[in-house]
């Protein structure tokens, strides 16, 4: 039986689609040992948004306010979570991998002397050993990792078991912790907000458009897809040597070589010059009119259809899917 | 000021990667080993210090827990500018082992910065900063992009969602470092490779310890399967699987 | 025997491929432009390339052979440009200077060329000697403390960019090749003019220029060597100099048979790829064979060179052979990359307008084969 804690990290106070994960897993962990979900939340947050953790699964959320954790300090938050951890008895950890995470949840572990698993790719395969499978050499191989100690800290890789709903009621407790301030050796003094483009190499989803585009003042459905899902614009070379986009969006052997998670090809055929950008490239969705284009050889998922049609109901089914989640 | 920077010994990035036949380990015969490529970013950021004008450094120590085919990557480090090195003599069992190691190397020898990389390439671990800190009981800044020294004090741009802060830490203190902290590693001149050859590289015993966890099984992840078509009239049903079966919007 | 590098070796290596990757992204503009390549050359001086051999008590890197060879041919897989100016540099001036200069000239003109603030050209081919050097039209006329040159050069590498150059010529017509000095000339003396750009088939990057010497006055003491040594000086240096061309050599065939080996597993042709299809997999299999036997010549030649051996026959042999298969090997490269292969953007046909060269300079293939003929037949 495990007692789970989920570490609900909350942005100005409201919860990202990552901690409902989060949740979620750590919720199917309680499940299937007859154990408990328990929500730890550190900040302002209203008790409609904790109350909404329940949807994913928790029995209870821990909510945490002090104005000594206002600013991150990864140090002090590690310590509030270990109270937290000893309060309820818990076993087993989940952190996201966001930034946050990343700071605070090897904090954790050593106080807990609990084995962590950062990078989870999915539920534990087994629970005696305690055995949490993850993707080793940026994903060229799969491991499974046990866990050896009594406490057991997982930071969960995105994307990886779903933003999954369970819907249970979840009480909301307020919890003291004894904060020593006295740990904080550092001060915020600026916070920058990033503006605008995705460049191309860092993206994590890029929207490229190729010759069936057919003509460079045919291009705003794709810039509002590239909105929409905040990706970086790309394109193939005839597109770059015809000078309807720049050259420094021509994705391909000759081009940048990029590897986001999703690369949407838009009347793009696939030529191996241009798949040798791409190929990294986690998933792949190409559009094209020709059923015979190569670019479906090494495509995901494909629409074999107009991109001028297909993109205006993409684009509005995307808004909608955004909106809704 | 004395840096440390924690390196970590890794296959090359292009290396073709299979489990062996018993699927027990990752087969690293034939390998070529490099620096971690987030901790050799950090090694040149600390090095872009030294060499700064009116730079306090007077030291940039570089430590890897790990057996003797780890030498050749901490001369190369050293090569490329590091003081001196210091070897662990054990495998780097996992990440709670190996900080624990190297808090106990490191205990007592006042390093001002001691500086991590985010990742590490081969097992795509992100913990052995944090717990490094936590051993140390030091203060630490995770997702550090910029790192800059002002007198006695740091200054770090931390990555948040959506933007960084800048944040002003005293010293002692752990930073994790990511893409960003410096542009780009640097090559080993031909000086620097010949006194690498002097520079000190100690080896110390490991404290007795216990790994948490294991890594029992490796698989080769599954092929490619044939492209899933949709139907024009159908995007909904794009939606869906790039939502729920592709896991990646 | 042992066919394993050291690690410091290795470190080398690395450190040029690593180098090399930044001249990847400009290679093909400058070659075609023509374009002398500074930043680079800057850049490799600042990694201590322009001096690896040289000893440290001149400020060197003091390193062996092995390390410079392997050096040069990584450079070379990309740019043989970079690669010759370094080997002239390298090989032919401080390599010539350190071996056969005195005290004075080493400490006078050593240190600032292995920084790279200055650098070396070796000038030895003239409009009408090139692998008959014993016939020097360029005379360096004996004036009691000075010498007085006049004539030209051909075919000088870094004729404009090099600051310190060892000109061969002709002081004692009557000696025949016994007469010829080879002498230290800062090139901004007076009287010294360089002709145009030349234009180039391949390494177009490098400056090769023909240079003009009208009364031009050499301190006597910038003499390398006793009276009449010049001939036989150019002679060693350059069997040195030939191990490091063949290394460059090496290095142009692997770099055309590394794109046409990846290129071979992404093309497809009649359903499959064409490395799949026998004849194109035994084209790279002969390649593969040529490139290694190259340099293991080249290493075998390097290794005797370490270790006080004579080294004159494996120069040869290595430069003979490396420079005949570069072309071989780069001529198949532009065949496996079909149409592709015959257009600037992939490289290849560049590497085979690279490779004609290292048959030609540094003594022909044919001066080669009578440089090793000569050592078989002599006793």
């Amino acid at each position: 039986m495990s007692k789970v804690i989920i570490f609900a990290e909350n942005f100005d106070g409201k919860f990202k689609k990552a901690t409902f994960e989060a949740v979620a897993y750590g919720a199917e962990i309680a499940e299937k040992t007859g154990g408990e979900a328990v929500a730890v939340s550190i900040g302002k947050v209203s008790n409609d948004e904790l109350a909404s953790l329940g949807d994913y699964g928790a029995n209870k959320v821990l909510s945490i306010t002090h104005e000594a954790l206002e600013m991150l300090d990864a140090r002090v938050y590690a310590r509030v979570i270990a109270q937290a951890v000893e309060k309820e008895g818990a076993d087993v950890l989940i952190f996201t991998v966001s930034n946050a995470s990343k700071a605070i949840a090897p904090r954790v572990a050593v106080r807990l002397q609990a084995g962590m698993v950062y990078g989870a790719s999915g539920l534990p395969t087994c629970f005696n050993p305690f055995t949490v499978p993850k993707k080793v050499f940026h994903g060229k191989a799969f491991a499974d990792v046990v866990i050896n100690s009594e406490k057991k800290v997982i930071s969960l890789a995105q994307n990886s078991f779903g933003v999954v709903m369970n819907k249970k009621e979840a009480g909301i407790e307020q919890m003291d912790a004894t904060i020593d301030t006295g740990l904080i050796r550092s001060k915020v003094i600026n916070i920058e907000k990033s503006t605008g483009k995705v460049l191309l190499n860092d993206a994590e989803i890029i929207v490229s458009g190729g010759r069936g585009m057919k003509g460079p003042d045919r291009w705003k459905p794709l810039e509002e897809l590239a909105d929409t899902l905040g990706a970086a614009l790309a394109c193939s070379r005839p597109v770059s040597d015809e000078g309807w986009r720049s050259h420094t969006e021509h994705v391909g052997q000759t081009g940048k070589i990029v590897a986001p998670n999703l690369y949407l090809a838009f009347g793009i055929s696939g030529a191996i010059q241009h798949l040798a950008g791409v190929s990294s490239s986690k998933v792949i969705v190409a559009v094209n009119t020709d059923k015979d284009a190569p670019i479906f050889a090494s495509a995901d998922y494909g629409i074999i259809g107009d991109v001028h049609t297909v993109l205006p109901r993409l684009n509005e089914a995307l808004k909608k899917f955004k909106a809704e989640n | 000021m004395k840096i440390l920077i924690c390196i970590s010994n890794v296959p090359d990035t292009t290396t073709k990667i299979k489990p062996t036949a018993d699927q027990k380990a990752i087969d690293l015969a034939n390998v070529q080993w490099i620096i971690n490529p987030w901790d050799e970013l950090a090694l040149t950021r600390a090095l872009e210090l030294k060499d700064a004008a009116g730079s306090n450094i007077e030291k940039i120590t570089v430590l890897t827990v790990g057996e003797k085919i780890v030498e050749p990557t901490l001369r190369k480090a050293l090569a490329i500018g590091a003081d001196d090195a210091v070897r662990v003599d054990a495998a780097p069992k996992d990440n709670f082992y190996t900080a624990f190691q190297i808090a106990e190397a490191v205990k007592g020898q006042s390093y001002d910065i001691i500086l991590c990389g985010i990742e590490s390439s081969d097992y795509n671990g992100s913990a052995l900063g944090g717990m490094l800190a936590e051993f140390l009981d030091l203060p630490g800044i995770s997702s550090v992009s910029k790192l800059d020294i002002e007198g006695d004090t740091v200054r770090v741009n931390r990555e948040i969602a959506g933007g960084f802060e800048v944040v002003e830490t005293e010293t002692p203190f752990v930073a994790i470092v990511q893409k960003g902290i410096a542009k780009e590693p640097r090559i080993p001149s031909m000086r620097g490779i010949m006194m690498a050859r002097t520079k000190p590289l100690n080896v110390v015993a490991p404290a007795p310890a216990e790994p948490l966890t294991s890594f029992v099984a490796y698989h080769s992840p599954k092929p490619k399967a044939a492209c899933k078509m949709v139907d024009a009239e159908n995007v909904e049903e794009l939606i869906n699987l790039l939502h729920n079966e592709a896991k990646i919007i | 025997m042992n066919f394993e590098f050291s690690e410091e070796q290795k470190m080398i290596r690395q450190a040029a491929r690593d180098f090399s990757k930044k001249l990847e992204a400009d290679v093909i503009e400058r070659d075609y432009k023509a374009e002398y390549p500074a930043h680079h050359i800057k850049e490799l001086a600042e990694l201590g390339f322009l001096g690896m051999i040289t000893s440290p008590e001149y400020g060197g890197g003091g390193m062996d052979s092995i390390s410079y060879l392997l050096a040069m041919e990584e450079i070379s897989r990309v740019d043989s440009a970079v690669a010759v100016i370094m080997s002239v540099h390298n090989s032919l001036v401080l390599a010539g200077l350190e071996k056969y200069g005195t005290e004075e000239q080493k400490r006078k003109y050593i240190p600032r060329m292995v920084t790279g603030e200055h650098i070396g050209a070796f000038l030895l081919s003239e409009p009408e000697a090139g692998s008959d050097a014993t016939s020097q039209k360029t005379t360096a006329e004996d004036k009691g403390d000075y010498y007085l040159v006049n004539g030209t050069k051909n075919w000088i590498t870094s004729g404009n960019t090099a600051s310190v150059y060892i000109v061969i010529a002709q002081t004692h017509p009557e000696k025949r090749h016994h007469g010829i000095n080879a002498l230290i000339v800062d090139r901004h003396s007076p009287g010294i003019s360089c002709g145009q750009h030349e234009d180039k088939m391949g390494m177009r990057s490098s400056d090769t220029h023909s240079v003009m010497f009208t009364d031009v006055k050499v301190p006597k003491e910038n003499r390398i060597g006793e009276d009449g040594f010049g001939f036989t000086f150019a002679m060693k240096a350059l069997e040195g100099g030939r191990i490091s061309i063949a290394a460059q050599a090496v290095g142009i065939a692997q770099g055309a048979f590394e794109r046409a080996l990846s290129y071979s597993k992404e093309r497809k042709a009649f359903g499959k790829f064409i490395s799949e299809h026998q004849s194109i997999a035994f084209k790279l299999a002969d390649m593969a064979v040529k490139i290694e036997n190259a340099r293991n010549l080249v290493l075998k030649a390097g290794w005797l060179k370490d270790n006080g051996k004579p080294y004159g026959m494996l120069s040869a042999m290595a430069k003979l052979y490396a420079a005949d298969m570069a072309l071989e090997v780069t001529s198949e490269a532009v065949q496996i990359h079909g149409g592709y292969g015959y257009v600037k953007e992939y490289h290849v046909e560049r590497l085979m307008r690279e490779a004609k060269l290292t048959q030609i300079y540094e003594g022909t293939s044919e001066i080669q084969k009578i440089v090793i003929s000569r050592l078989l037949l002599r006793d």
